[in-house]
Parts: structure tokens; sequence; C-alpha cells
């Protein structure tokens, strides 16, 4: 039985009396290691907390909205989900409800929002009181949006908590007036804090009545908007889509074979979108990481191919003590698999390192998330590498002849 | 064959093929070593006291002939189990000594148990009582370089004896040594002799060969002649031949 402990022994004393050629032989497995954990841990960082966001909005929520065709865009025709649509959908689509309009005043006046001589900037959605149930933001101070807010158009807002420092409110800001599209709108409610997905603050949202938002616009103006609803029972989701589908297509007067100028998703295909795009950014990622882990890996070889030479004597003297053939293979594979090991190691902490200062250095970035299995593929890649690449330079140490290893000087 | 040879040759050749030309480095030699024996392989360089070295710490195989080793043939052995014998059956002592540099004098003295599987604790007793008992049982964390020459070549012998090994083989042992080191070391050689170890030295010098209780002279790869040496103060050995 070959003494591993042993071999170990070795391999680190080896290491450690070429340190310095040791840390430069395995840089490219650290570089490649770091990078590899500095990018994940952002990626996954990013995809952790939309997934919790996602996680919170409920399977059983469909949204709609407009959805530009290369044909439509070629063609000039402006798209629009409308509210028509929305009476259809509401009239002729059962075993649905909260059937919810947005509609996104961003494109709309300067944006701009004032309170006293503070100003800040928002994203301005005008809704209706079933948008709460729907995406769960509730309000934590005052209330939210009520049906009779919307039929009678009134000028009242509920904000996200941003806003409150932004603008310098007091604590509890319900009753004080915001100033914005030059008119002045009641605070009525301050949802709850949502923190922010992908670097995208999701608190400094103002929801205003949909009634008030489509008079802003001008009433004669037919707005794009986008339409939430909740589906009651999840197995009739399918059937649900299908019938909006069918619904919107006769509305919007498309012919058989045109592609649909809207889109209907679940937050599950939005996320889904969502995990196949950084997915596709990981793989490629991977492929880069995997060049670098190659490079790396000749390095090692190069310089185990060295060591060899030089250990030439040390190889004749363990085989004139009676290594075997094996013994001085598992010997140098230990040691380059060791050396790739501490490459990996040293590039783990250097990445997680990195992505933890990024995510620190940037206030809106997401918090660094490293996952297991991208600290075992790193491992294993970088073990991988040490095995592959160590296996020429110990194939040779061990055909060695014993002979002429001890003669060579 | 007497049931105490250690060791038979049975016309032994060796060949070395240099391009065109064929070396013969070893011609038929025959040859028989018994347990406890002390014997010297002595001849200029290239009479083939190195080759025959090599062959009998099975380093290296004959081109023909028969070489037994504690009643094995070892033709038909492979690497494997060649390696085996080199850990159990022989104990080398080279003219350089053939320290691992990196490695204390224990850790030297240990490396071929390793290749035995000999459990650590074991080891480490094993080694520091052989170390003691060539005196540099205060010299164990030492490495090679912080050592003298007469130093390290009682670490490689100590190296060679922890296995407790049938044969010890030495080539010119004090090739590196002063006269007086070599003195110390040829003393040593005298004393494993007397507790009963069986010693094979490879050597030029007639000085150390007079040491030996018998001389095997080698010149052009063939035995000049075998003999018994006396030795003052000693009854002479009835020395056995084949």
């Amino acid at each position: 039985m070959y003494n591993l402990v042993e071999s170990l022994r070795s391999a680190f004393q080896s290491i450690r009396a070429h340190a310095f050629r040791s840390f430069l032989t395995t840089l490219g497995i650290i570089i490649a290691v770091a990078a590899v954990i500095a990018v994940v841990s952002l990626i996954q960082g990013f995809s952790h907390s939309v997934n919790s966001t996602f996680a919170n909005m409920g399977a059983n929520s469909l949204t709609i909205q407009s959805n530009e065709t290369q044909e439509d865009y070629l063609t000039g025709k402006v798209v629009k989900v409308t509210p028509d649509d929305l009476q259809a959908i509401q009239h002729d689509v059962s075993g649905i409800s909260n059937i919810t309009p947005i509609l996104t005043l961003a494109d709309f006046g300067s944006g701009a929002i004032q309170f006293g001589d503070q100003t800040a900037y928002a994203g301005v959605f005008g809704t209706t009181s079933s948008h709460a149930e729907n995406t769960s933001f509730y309000p934590v101070m005052g209330r939210y949006l009520t049906p009779s807010d919307d039929l009678s158009h009134r000028r009242v807002a509920v904000i996200g908590q941003t806003l409150i420092t932004d603008l310098n409110l007091p604590k509890n800001p319900v009753g004080q007036y915001l100033e914005m599209y030059g008119q002045w709108f009641k605070i009525i409610g301050v949802l709850k804090k949502l923190g922010s997905i992908g670097g995208q603050d999701q608190d400094d949202r103002i929801y205003i009545p949909y009634g008030t938002a489509h008079s802003l616009l001008g009433a004669s103006k037919v707005p794009d908007i986008q339409i939430n609803l909740h589906v009651n029972n999840l197995k009739d989701l399918d059937s649900v889509v299908g019938r909006i589908t069918q619904i919107l297509r006769r509305k919007h007067q498309l012919k058989p074979g045109q592609d649909d100028d809207f889109l209907v998703q679940t937050p599950a295909q939005t996320l889904g979108t969502f995990n196949k795009i950084l997915n596709s950014i990981t793989l490629i990622l991977g492929g880069i990481v995997g060049i670098s882990l190659l490079v790396g890996g000749i390095g090692i070889m190069n310089i185990m191919l060295v060591s060899v030479t030089e250990r030439t004597r040390e190889i004749g003297i363990c085989k004139s003590l009676g290594a075997r053939r094996r013994d001085i293979l598992m010997q140098f594979l230990i040691e380059s698999v060791i050396l790739s090991l501490i490459g990996g190691i040293i590039g783990l902490l250097l990445g997680y390192g990195i992505g933890m200062l990024v995510a620190h250095l940037v206030p809106q970035f997401l918090g660094a998330h490293v996952p297991w299995w991208a600290v075992v593929l790193a491992f294993g890649f970088a073990g991988g590498v040490g095995v592959i690449f160590g296996i020429a330079p110990a194939a040779k140490a061990a055909s060695l002849n014993p002979i002429d290893a001890l003669r060579y000087e | 064959m007497s049931p105490e040879s250690v060791l038979v040759l049975h016309h032994v050749s060796k060949q070395y093929v240099m391009g065109e030309a064929t070396l013969d480095a070893l011609k038929d030699i025959n040859l028989s070593i018994y347990r406890n024996e002390y014997v010297a392989f002595i001849g200029p360089s290239g009479s083939g006291k190195s080759t025959l070295m090599n062959i009998v710490g099975c380093l290296d195989k004959p081109t023909s002939g028969e070489y037994i080793l504690n009643g094995t043939p070892v033709a038909q052995l492979d690497d494997n189990a060649l390696a085996r014998i080199r850990n159990r059956e022989i104990g080398f002592i080279f003219q350089n000594f053939n320290l691992l540099g990196r490695a204390n004098a224990l850790h030297n003295v240990m490396q071929p148990l390793i290749y035995r599987g000999t459990p650590l604790s074991e080891r480490k007793r094993m080694a520091t009582q052989t170390l003691q008992s060539v005196g540099l049982g205060d010299r164990l964390q030492h490495l090679p370089n912080q050592l003298s020459g007469g130093q390290r070549q009682r670490v490689a012998i100590a190296r060679a004896l922890v296995g407790k090994p049938s044969i010890l083989l030495a080539d010119e042992p004090t090739g590196n040594l002063d006269s007086s080191t070599s003195r110390d070391v040829m003393a040593m050689f005298d004393e494993l002799h007397r507790h009963g170890h069986t010693i094979i030295v490879v050597t030029h010098d007639q000085n150390i060969a007079n040491h030996c209780r018998r001389v095997v002279q080698l010149m052009d790869g063939q035995v000049l002649s075998d003999t018994a040496n006396a030795i003052e103060g000693e009854p002479q050995e009835a020395l056995r031949r084949v």
C-alpha cells in the first residue's frame, strides 16, 4: 500500500522548497479560478435576489404587455395593449380576477417630483387597488389606492420608501403633498421596503390611481398599458393564456401566421427567460475560464517537467531504495494536483474577495453569493488540470531507468 | 547449492550496445556469496565492477546467465518485484551518499520503509534507533548539507541498514571522504560484519579491500582472482568456494 500521507508531505516540501516558482506556476490557475468565482458570485447574487423577489409574486399571476415584432418595427405600426383590450379580457375570460391595468408614466413630462425645495425622480405608475394583491406590495403606513380613488381621479399617491429620504419627507409622510406633472398629490400610503433587484432600486416608485394617470396623459389618448391578473386556479393557467391570446389576436386583427404583437407571461416564464440568459452568460464565461485553466495547466506541466529533470537523481535514489513506478508516478502526480489545488484555494479566496469588493463598492449592486457548485466545479477543474497536465511529467519520472537516474548530474 | 548462499551468479554476462560496437562489460561471471561474508570487488575503472554491483543490486539485469538471490532467479521478475527486492534485500551505500537533500536525516532513513508500507510511528522508531546505532542520535533533524561528509555517509549507512537487508552493497563508500573519516567508515563496516551482516564493497582501493575477508579482483569484465584475506589477530575463515 502506498503511503499517501508521505506523498502529500513530500509534495508540500517540494512546493515550499520552490515557493516563488510554485506561486508563479500556479498563477494561471489562481487567475482562472478567481475570475470564475468573482463572476459567478456576482451573477449568482444577482440571480438570487431576482429569484427571491419573483418567489413573492406568486405563480398564479399573469402579465400582458405589448411586444413589438420585427415586422411592426419595419412597417412603423404602433403596438399597444389598450384599456379596450382589458375590457375584452374582463368580459370574455373566466376564472380570472384582480385584473389590473398599469400605466407607466415614465415617458410623460419631466418626471420630476418635488417636495418643498427637494427634487427627486421616480417611476410613476397608474394602477388600481388590486395591484397590491397581485404583487403583494402592501403599504406599511397609511392605505393603498381604492376603487373610489380611481373613479374620481383623485390626486393621491402611494410612495416607495426611497422617496422619504430623497425628498426629505417626515418619517410618517402620510398627508403631505407632492408636486408632479404640475399637480399636487396627497400622500396616502408608504409601501413596504423591497430592496433592489439587479442594482435596480425597487423603492423609488410612486403609484397613483389609474384614472388619474390616464387623465394626466390626456383622456383622448389611447395609452399602452400593462395588464396584471390573477388566475384563480393554477390548472387553468394554460387555457387562460390561450383564451387571452385568442382575444387579443382578434382585437389586434392579426392574420394567421402573423406573430403576436403582445406577450402573455407568468412570473415563472419571465424568470425562466431571465435564468436562460444568465445561464448562457455563465456558460460563455465558463468557456473562457476553461481556456485560462488550460493555459494554467500547460504552465504546471512545463514546471513539472523541469522539476522531473532537476530531480532525476532524487528519483534514481528513491528507485534504488525500492520505489516502484507507481510510487514515483503518484509522488509527482500528487505534487501537481496539490499545486493546482493550492492555486484553486487562493483563486477561490481571491475571487470571493473581488466579488465582495465589487458588491460593496457599487452601492446599488446586489450582494455576492458563491454557490457550492461553483466551489466544487472550480476545485474539480483545478484538480483535473493537475491530474491531466501532471500525468506526462509523472510518467516521465516513473519510467526513468534507475542506473541512468543515479548517474545524472 | 549451499543453503547459506545469499547470491549465486551463473555464467553472467552483460553487453552494452553502443551504436555499431558491442561492449562486453561482464564476461561469464561465476560467483557465490554466502551469509555473513565480507567481500570486496576490486578492479580499475572499466573492469566491470560497477556493472557487477548494479546486477547484484537488481538495478540492472544480465544479458545472459542466471542471477539467483536468496534462492529466487531474478531474471523472470518484473519491475515491481525488482523494486521490492531493492527495498527488502539490498542496502545501497553510494560514493556520493545520495541522500535526499530536502529531507532531514530521520526522513532519509525512513524513506525505504515508506515503500514497504511501515506505519509512521514504527518507521520513526526504527529510523531513530538505527541512526542512534551509527552515532547520529543527536542529528535526527539535520539536513544533509548541515552534516559533515562522514556524518552523511553514516546517515546513508543507517538508511541501508534500517530495512534489515540480506546484503549491504557499498559502492566506493569512502571515495568522497578524507582518510581519517574513511577509517571510521570502514571500522563501521568491520563492526557490521562482526554483527553478522553480509557486505559487498566495490572499490579500486587496495587499503579498503584489505578490510574485507574475501577479495574478488576484476579485470576486463572477468574474475581475475578470488582470494581469502588474512586478517591479523583473527583466525582465517575457511572460505567456501563453488
